[in-house]
Order: structure tokens, then sequence, then C-alpha cells
């Protein structure tokens, strides 16, 4: 068998808490192959987003390890680009000069000025974004910021893209128009790509396999489900396409009866959990006593 | 046909005359009219109850000023400026001319060009604050950002700082005066001084009590920046300077901005107390002498000054709100 191109091999996660280690993830294994589009599907709280930090290099398992072409990844890095679940995207810059931190810093020696600006400008009309190049990320829409998160992830020219639920703050149109775009991007550049979602059609639409994770603590890979319906895939067809309604089905049941949501009194709780990793570090103590200032400026002003 | 004419003598209308209409239109006008006139009544307001109250108030230096012995006394500050000035600039020239009639006689005579010696006016002593309370707080602001940059990224740093933070914030200006007095004098000796013992004495001391609203607000800034953004940067392995100035500071200059503001009335505060103490020629110095003089207008004077004082730390206020609206990306 070929060697696959990104290898998780055991991939255990501990949490240090108050309450001593807790284990999200026990013995993570997955292999994707160039070109695949994965989609990490599982419910809230399970660990889809620590796989996918593991896989980014902003976490580090605590044991096992991800292998990516034949390199072990311990650092974040531009060949893993990230697209966040909300845009992230520097508030103070334009949405071209959002995409150009990015292309000037891993292009930095490779691309000459003017090389640098195309490139910057073909991948904002990739997202058809390029009518708001001037525009701050508080002046567009949800959906255009995050078709700007996008392109700088594409712009990075990276060997896997990862997303965190891109499409998850969106409206249904805005939604289905940019999996729409994805995928046509996707074809043609033939990137890789792990995708964490909670939708089930939109892990059937666009994915070549889903990865159906079990319930945490020590969640783990439950099912994976080869999609294997021809490309370019067109959703209204598919609606009533007995093999995609089969895929649909088999997901929602791994979801709703085989994996429950976990249920009240049970450790289990995803809510009850400490802090997850989105959450702001702490601030130094000293935080506290600057907040006053802060209201009564405003009254001033 | 006549709706067409119409509507391109409206198109016609230039842009000025349109906004010019739009603020004389009935609403625009209420609006503005409430926007003022709220604030004029409750200075009215506020007058008149102080004409009334005023003469009620007996002090050894005679009744308390009125408004109007106040706008009487701001005038003869006023005069007192002008004839002051007027024979500043007669002493300048008549001391030109005497050089010049020397120089005539012997070119190579050496000629000396000595300042005007009058005693300071209440308007040149407002210059005197203005520039003292600028070189204090700008030196505050050169130590407080980097430092609070610092102490923002480096938890363990600022675990170390934080203490000292906390114990220094609420030191009163007139506690660190006599020890920044003598540290000045004893360590500031020099034959041609560039400036003012004075003048350092109270720049030092405006610094060390203005510097702490912009040092923890900065460093709560630097604290706080997005995680999300953070971890672009990780992605993006930008190196530790690049973070810095691409990231960290952008995204905390509406937070230092606030601690300057802060810092900058601070500043104002404590600088006329540092002044009436440490006898540096400005706006408390000035309240200080009228206080000594005890003559029947000081009290009136010292009033002048008060809402100077108070007009002026409004206006510091606002045009740091200005260059902020300039240089944050959030207003
Ligand atoms: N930094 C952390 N410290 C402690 N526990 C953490 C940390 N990060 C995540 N966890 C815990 O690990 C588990 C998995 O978290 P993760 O964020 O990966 O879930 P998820 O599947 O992405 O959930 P969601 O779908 O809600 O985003 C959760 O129980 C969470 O509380
Ligand atoms: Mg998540």
């Amino acid at each position: 068998m070929i060697k696959p191109h990104l290898e998780l091999t055991g991939v255990d996660m501990a949490f240090d808490t108050p309450n001593g280690p807790f284990l999200a993830l026990d013995k993570v294994n997955l292999k994707i192959r160039k070109g695949e589009f994965v989609s990490l599907i599982g419910h809230s709280g399970c660990g889809k987003s620590t796989v996918l930090n593991i896989v980014a290099g902003l976490l580090q398992a605590s044991r096992g390890g991800c292998v990516l072409d034949g390199h072990e990844v311990n650092t974040p890095g531009p060949e893993r680009a990230v697209v966040f679940q909300n845009h992230a995207l520097m508030p103070w810059l334009t949405v071209y000069e959002n995409v150009e931190l990015a292309v000037r810093q891993v292009f930095r020696k490779s691309m000459g000025r003017k090389e640098k600006r195309d490139w910057i400008l073909h991948n904002l009309t990739l997202v058809n974004m390029q009518h708001a190049l001037d525009k701050r990320p508080g002046e567009i829409s949800g959906g255009m910021a995050q078709r700007v998160g996008i392109a700088r992830a594409l712009a990075m020219k990276p060997s896997v893209l990862l997303m965190d639920e891109p499409f998850g703050a969106l409206d249904a149109l805005t939604r289905a128009h940019l999996q729409d775009s994805l995928m046509t991007i996707q074809q043609e550049l033939n990137s890789t790509v792990i995708m964490i979602t909670h939708d089930v059609d939109e892990a059937v639409l666009l994915s070549d396999r889903i990865v159906m994770m079990t319930n945490g603590p020590a969640a783990t890979v439950g099912e994976e489900l080869t999609i294997d319906l021809p490309r370019p895939r067109n959703r209204v067809a598919l609606a009533d396409d007995p093999t995609y309604v089969h895929y649909r089905q088999a997901v929602l049941s791994f979801l709703y009866e085989k994996q429950t949501f976990p249920g009240k009194g049970d450790p289990v709780t995803s809510i009850a959990e400490p802090a997850p990793s989105e959450a702001a570090p702490a601030a130094p103590a000293i935080v506290v006593e600057s907040t006053p200032l802060e209201p009564q400026q405003r009254a001033i002003a | 046909m006549t709706t067409i004419t119409q509507s391109a003598a409206t198109a016609d209308t230039p842009r000025w005359m349109s906004t010019v209409t739009d603020k004389l239109a009935p609403q625009a006008l209420a609006r503005a009219g409430q926007a003022l006139l709220l604030p004029a009544i409750g200075i009215a307001l506020f007058l008149l109850f102080w004409q009334l109250v005023a003469p009620q108030v007996n002090t050894s230096l005679g009744a308390f000023p009125a408004p109007s012995d106040v706008w009487e006394q701001a005038g003869q500050l006023w005069r007192e400026h002008s004839n002051e000035r007027e024979r500043a600039e007669r002493f300048v020239t008549m001391q030109e001319q005497r050089n010049a009639r020397i120089l005539q006689d012997n070119p190579d005579a050496e000629v000396r060009i000595r300042p005007y010696p009058g005693a300071p006016t209440f308007f040149s002593q407002i210059g005197t604050s203005l520039i003292t309370v600028l070189s204090g707080f700008a030196l505050a602001t050169a130590i407080a950002v980097p430092l609070g940059i610092v102490v923002g990224l480096n938890r363990h740093f600022a675990a170390a700082v934080n203490p000292l933070i906390q114990v220094f914030k609420p030191v009163s200006p007139l506690a660190w005066l006599p020890l920044v007095t003598m540290v000045v004098s004893a360590t500031y000796v020099s034959d041609d001084p560039m400036f003012e013992k004075a003048f350092l004495t109270s720049m030092i001391t405006v610094t060390l009590c203005s510097l702490w609203p912009t040092l923890i607000n900065t460093s709560v800034g630097v604290a706080a920046v997005n995680p999300d953004l953070l971890n672009v940067s990780k992605v993006l392995r930008l190196s530790f300077w690049t973070h810095t100035r691409k990231v960290v500071l952008p995204s905390s200059v509406p937070m230092i901005f606030t601690g300057l503001r802060v810092s900058l009335g601070i500043a104002w505060m404590v600088l006329i107390a540092a002044e009436m103490l440490a006898q540096n020629p400005g706006l408390g110095k000035f309240v200080w002498d009228e206080f000594q003089n005890g003559s029947s207008q000081s009290l009136s004077r010292i009033m002048v000054a008060v809402i100077a004082i108070g007009f002026i730390g409004f206006l510091l206020d606002r045009i740091m709100l200005l260059i902020q609206k300039k240089v944050a990306w959030n207003q």
C-alpha cells in the first residue's frame, strides 16, 4: 500500500485540569490520502477540535503523533493552514492586508512584489471577494469574512487545509453557496482537506470520507464511511439520490443511535467540562483593577 | 413635464447647499437646539446659584468671588499679559538697537543678549504647565507602553511586577515630591543646566503618578489578544518582532489609548499639585503665589486659574480622543 499523506497514530490527548488530567482523546488513528476531503463529525465536546489542533501543531499530543509527508508535526506551520470557526481576521487590517500578511510571511523570498500582489488577488477572486479589498472585517458580513479566511488559508499553498466548522456561524443560503465554492476550489487545487462539521448533509455532500468520533472522554474514531459519489456533486440532484440518502442515514444512525448525546448526570457532559481550548488565556491578576477605568472613560467621552 | 424640470433642478443643487438645507430642516434644527440648550441651561443655573451664594461665604480675604468678579479678573489677567508682552518686545528691540550700535563702533565687541527679566504672566504660566505636563506624560508613555507589552506577553514577568504596580499605583504625588526633589538636586548637577530643577522635579513627579493606567491597560490589552489571532500568528510562524508589531500592538491599541487618556487626566491633576510645591513656574505656582499674596483679588484670580485648569484638562482629553479616533481601528 502507498504511504499515506497524513497519518495520526495512537494519538492520546490528556489535558491538565484542576481535578487532575482529563483524557480527551484515546488512541486516535487516521490515515489520509493526498487530495482527500475528510470530514470529522461527532457530538459536541468529543474532541474534534483537539484532533484538528494536533494536526495543526497548535496542541501537542500526550502520546502518539502526527506525520505529514514523512515528517513529524511538532509546531504550527503554513503548510497546514487553518480556517477558524469565526474567521479570525485581524480586525485592523483590510481584506487585502489580511491575505497579504500571510502571503508576505510565507513567500517572503520566493515571490516578487508584483507576483505577491497577483497571488493575493487571485485567491480573493477565487472566493469571490475581489470587490471588497479595502474593507475591514467589521464592514463585511460574516459569510464574506469567512470567505476571506478561506482565501487567506488557500494563499499559503498548504499541503493540508484544516477547517474547524468553517460554515458553522452562517445562514443556510450563504452556507450552501460557500460549500459549492469550496467543492470547486478543492477539485481545482486537489488539496487535502480535513473539515469539522456538525452538519450531516454538509459532511456527505463535500467529503470523500466521513470520520465519526465516539463520545468523550477518551474519544476515538468510531466509524469511517467512504462516500462514493461522483464529482462534481449537485446538492439538488443528490437530495433524493438513494446512495446519498443511504450515506446520510448511516451517519445519522451513528450519531443518534450508537452515540447518543451524552445525557444528564453522565460524567461525560461536555458543558460541565473545564474551559475549552478556545477560552482566552488567564490574564494577569492586574486585569481586575483596570476594568473600572473603561466605563468611566466612556462616560466622560 | 413640470415634474421633470423640478427633479432636474434638485439634481443640480450643489452638494453644500443640500447639506445646509439638511441642517436647516426643522427636525435637525430641533435636535441641534436640544443638544445646545440643555447644557446652556445647566451652565446658566450653575452661574446663577454661584452668583447668589458666593457673597454669603465670607473669608478673611473678603467674600467668595462671584462669577462677575472672576470674569473681571480674567480680563485683568489678560491685560497684564498684553502689557507684559509689549514691554518684553520693547526690551528686545532696545537691546537689539543697542547691540547694533556697539557692533557698529567696534565689530569685534562681544554683545550680550539677555532674556527679558520680567515676571511670568498667567498665560505664560499656562504655557509652562502645558510643556511640563506633556513632557512628563511623554516620558510616562515611553516607559509604560513598552513595559506594559512585556508584562502582557510574559506571565512570569507579570507575576513578578504585579505587586510593585499595585503598591506604587495609589501613591499620592505629594508623597513622591520630596524624594524626587532631593534626588534631582543631588544627581542633576551641571553648570549650564538644560532644564530648571523645578521643571524636572514636577515632570518626574507627573511621570511617576501617571504611568500606571497606561502600564496596566497596555498589559491587559496585550494579554487579552484574541486567542484565534494568536493561533493565526503561530500558523504563519511570525517572528517575535513581527508578531508584536503586526498582531499584539495593533490589537491592544484601543486599550492602550484608554489608558493614555486616563494617564493624561491624572498627569494634569498631579501637575498642579507638583508645581505648587516644586515652585515650577506654572499654573500651580500661580495659584500658590496668589494664595500667599492674599490680596482682595486673590480668590478671584485663583478661581480664574481653576476654570482654566478645568478647560485645559477637558481640551487635553478631547485632543487625545481625536488622536484615538485617527489611530484606533475600533473607533
Ligand atoms: N485546554 C483544555 N483544557 C482542558 N480541557 C480541554 C481543553 N481543550 C479541550 N478540552 C476538553 O476536551 C474535550 C474535547 O474538546 P474539543 O474542543 O476538542 O471538542 P469538540 O469536539 O471540538 O467540541 P465542539 O463540537 O463543541 O467544538 C472537551 O471535553 C473539552 O472540555
Ligand atoms: Mg470544536
